[in-house]
């Protein structure tokens, strides 16, 4: 096995006092895809905030090939080789697909005041890049991102964040908006991400999705992990059980056995 | 695989391509500017016909080509700040306040002119960082933030002229320097400040389409959040935006004052909302992200054609304002669908 390129280790973070992550301890490899399982409001978010630089953790480390490191800015996470990706891509739907990839890193030709923003060149490797996520509808760079479809704006995002060196891939929810189809394309994108040697962290609460694509499964409840396993390790029923927080599932159990206990096996009425 | 592509594409793809001529049509309705051409078109053959040959004459040009001119140097930036996604409705007062401000250092104190000029246009480029500052740092939406100035500025400056020279209109003698460079009339028709336009529309232009900046704007007013994730430093982008529109309304107060030998507190509050209509008629998303500064040009000509056409009809002026305002509808209408038609783009050699 690999060594791990991004380690996280005992991360909490609280807000006024309110813990929403506690005690995540994590490890991502290279060529691997992590799953993070959980239902709303379970800490996902959170947790992808802290590794893409929004927040700092409350306490925890974070490392990186061993080495540990601190976000001031998602800027400084983006340099540290992690990229998150959006739901809905994070991309400006009124911009043109070559200027929409290279936003604040522009190509330039000429020198001096003559030197300008290179938009042929933006608008070819834009195309390029797609070409090798396997879209190929798309041969124009000049083509408004609005237009294209949600699954292709995923790949543009992707092939951005790889094009500029990330080695973990946050993607964020990528298949919630999205039909069937095209969901398929985004996990088949995610495949392609992880022969490359990317580290992907998959966010989604659809088991289904996860257990297509994932290496490597954690299940967030309540901030806290609540459960960390391998592919195989555990079936899709446990996972959704798991997801749908067990715990409640068994408290309900629970109580449904002891009224009936106690009611000589009548089951509670509703009224 | 490149080598099956080449192989293949060329004779699949032929038959469907569409002729040179329709191609080039729908790359035109794709674009920003394509509702404000048939706008600026459609008012000009209108006043043609309906304005005589006086309408059409060099004196006609002259009259909307000045109206155009003062209100484009102000319009440019101002639009450049609505596709950044921010409002500057302070550009009124600015050119009031910059106007005084030249009047009194130079013709009140008779200060050298070229003191007054910097100092006008320091002022421009000092309210507008201040909008840009207040603006970036509170998050208060720059409508509340620029109305808020236009108000305050507004005051300020009644209240000190008066302090400072008892009169709301105070008269400048500018030497003939300064008279050719901001406020000469050329064959007694056409004043300077056209080329100032030109200078502003080329600079700007460059800028927006050419450089890497533009760039930086687009995304700015696209996605603010998603442009400084990608490291764009967002805030100082808004800041110089908003001095930029400062400088803009500015540099049209020194064109007046020298024009009409003197300034007047209450000139330019016709400047805020008129620089927005030609802004949006020309295309530029109210919202941002999406707009041109050719698309700003032709809505500027449009305003600027309906305002001065009028008076070579045989109609009441009166109506000016009405034409304007169901123009300004229509626009907005024509733009959303033209933004429509790009955004449901077909790959070429796809029938639509």
């Amino acid at each position: 096995m690999t060594a791990p390129l991004l380690t996280l280790t005992d991360v909490c973070k609280s807000f006024a006092g309110t813990d929403v992550v506690s005690d995540v301890s994590l490890e991502v490899r290279p060529g691997e895809v992590l799953c993070l399982l959980g239902d709303n409001g379970a800490g996902k978010s959170t947790l992808i905030k802290i590794l893409s630089g929004f927040h700092p953790p409350t306490s925890g480390t974070l490392e990186i090939s061993g080495e540990p490191v601190s976000f001031g800015s998602p800027r400084d996470a983006s340099g540290h080789g992690i990229a998150t990706v959006h739901q809905f891509g994070g991309t400006f739907p009124l911009m043109g697909i070559g200027r929409s990839f290279f936003v604040g890193a522009e190509p330039t030709k000429g020198r001096g005041p003559l030197r300008r923003f290179d938009r042929k060149l933006a608008g070819e490797i834009a195309v390029r890049e797609l070409r090798g996520l396997g879209i190929t509808r798309v041969t124009d760079g000049d083509r408004l991102v609005g237009s294209l479809s949600g699954g292709e704006r995923q790949a543009l995002a992707i092939a951005r964040a790889v094009y500029f060196g990330a080695t973990v891939l946050i993607l964020d929810e990528p298949t919630a908006a999205l039909g069937v189809k095209e969901a398929a394309h985004v996990l088949r994108l995610i495949m392609q991400a992880r022969q490359r040697g990317v580290a992907v962290i998959f966010v989604t609460h659809n088991v289904t999705h996860a257990m297509t694509v994932g290496d490597h499964f954690a299940v967030l409840i309540r901030g806290a992990l609540a459960a960390d396993f391998r592919k195989g390790e555990r079936s899709r029923e446990e996972i959704t059980d798991l997801m749908a927080g067990g715990e409640a599932m068994a408290e309900l159990e629970a109580e449904l056995a002891t009224y009936q206990d106690a009611h000589d096996g009548h089951p509670p009425q509703l009224r | 695989m490149t080598v099956h592509v080449s192989g293949v594409q060329p004779t699949a793809a032929a038959p469907a391509k569409p002729s040179s001529a329709a191609r080039s049509l729908r790359s035109l309705t794709h674009r920003p500017e394509a509702g404000a051409l048939i706008g600026t078109l459609t008012v000009f053959v209108f006043f043609v016909i309906f304005g005589g040959s006086k309408f059409g004459s060099s004196g006609g040009a002259a009259s909307w080509l000045n109206v155009a001119a003062e209100l484009g140097i102000i319009a440019i930036p101002v639009g450049l700040l609505m596709i950044a996604g921010e409002l500057d409705l302070s550009v009124g007062s600015v050119l009031a306040a910059s106007s005084m401000t030249l009047a009194i250092v130079s013709g009140h104190w008779n200060a050298p002119l070229i003191v007054g000029v910097l100092l006008a246009l320091g002022l421009g480029l000092v309210v507008g960082l201040v909008n840009g500052i207040i603006v970036t740092r509170t998050n208060v939406p720059s409508f509340v933030v620029t109305l808020a100035t236009l108000f305050a500025l507004s005051g300020f400056t009644l209240g000190l002229s008066r302090v400072i020279t008892g009169t709301t209109s105070v008269p400048l003698h500018p030497d003939p320097l300064t008279k050719h460079v901001f406020g000469m009339l050329i064959g007694n028709k056409f004043e300077v400040a056209i080329f100032w336009w030109l200078a502003v529309v080329l600079g700007v232009g460059w800028m927006l389409h050419v450089t890497r900046y533009g760039n930086w704007i687009f995304a700015v007013g696209g996605d603010k959040e998603s442009a400084r994730a990608s490291g764009i430093p967002t805030q100082q982008v808004k800041i110089a935006l908003f001095m930029g529109s400062g400088l803009g309304a500015a540099l049209v107060g020194v064109i007046q004052t020298s024009l009409y030998n003197g300034a007047q507190v209450a000139n330019g509050q016709s400047f805020v909302f008129n620089s927005i209509i030609s802004v949006v008629i020309g295309g530029v998303l109210l919202t941002g992200g999406y707009g041109s500064v050719v698309g700003v040009v032709l809505g500027t000509l449009t305003f600027a054609i309906v305002n001065q056409g009028i008076y070579y009809t045989d109609w009441n002026s009166d109506w000016a304002s009405l034409i304007l305002g169901i123009l300004l509808l229509v626009a907005v209408l024509m733009n959303n669908t033209f933004r429509k038609l790009a955004l449901s783009y077909a790959p070429r050699g796809r029938k639509l």
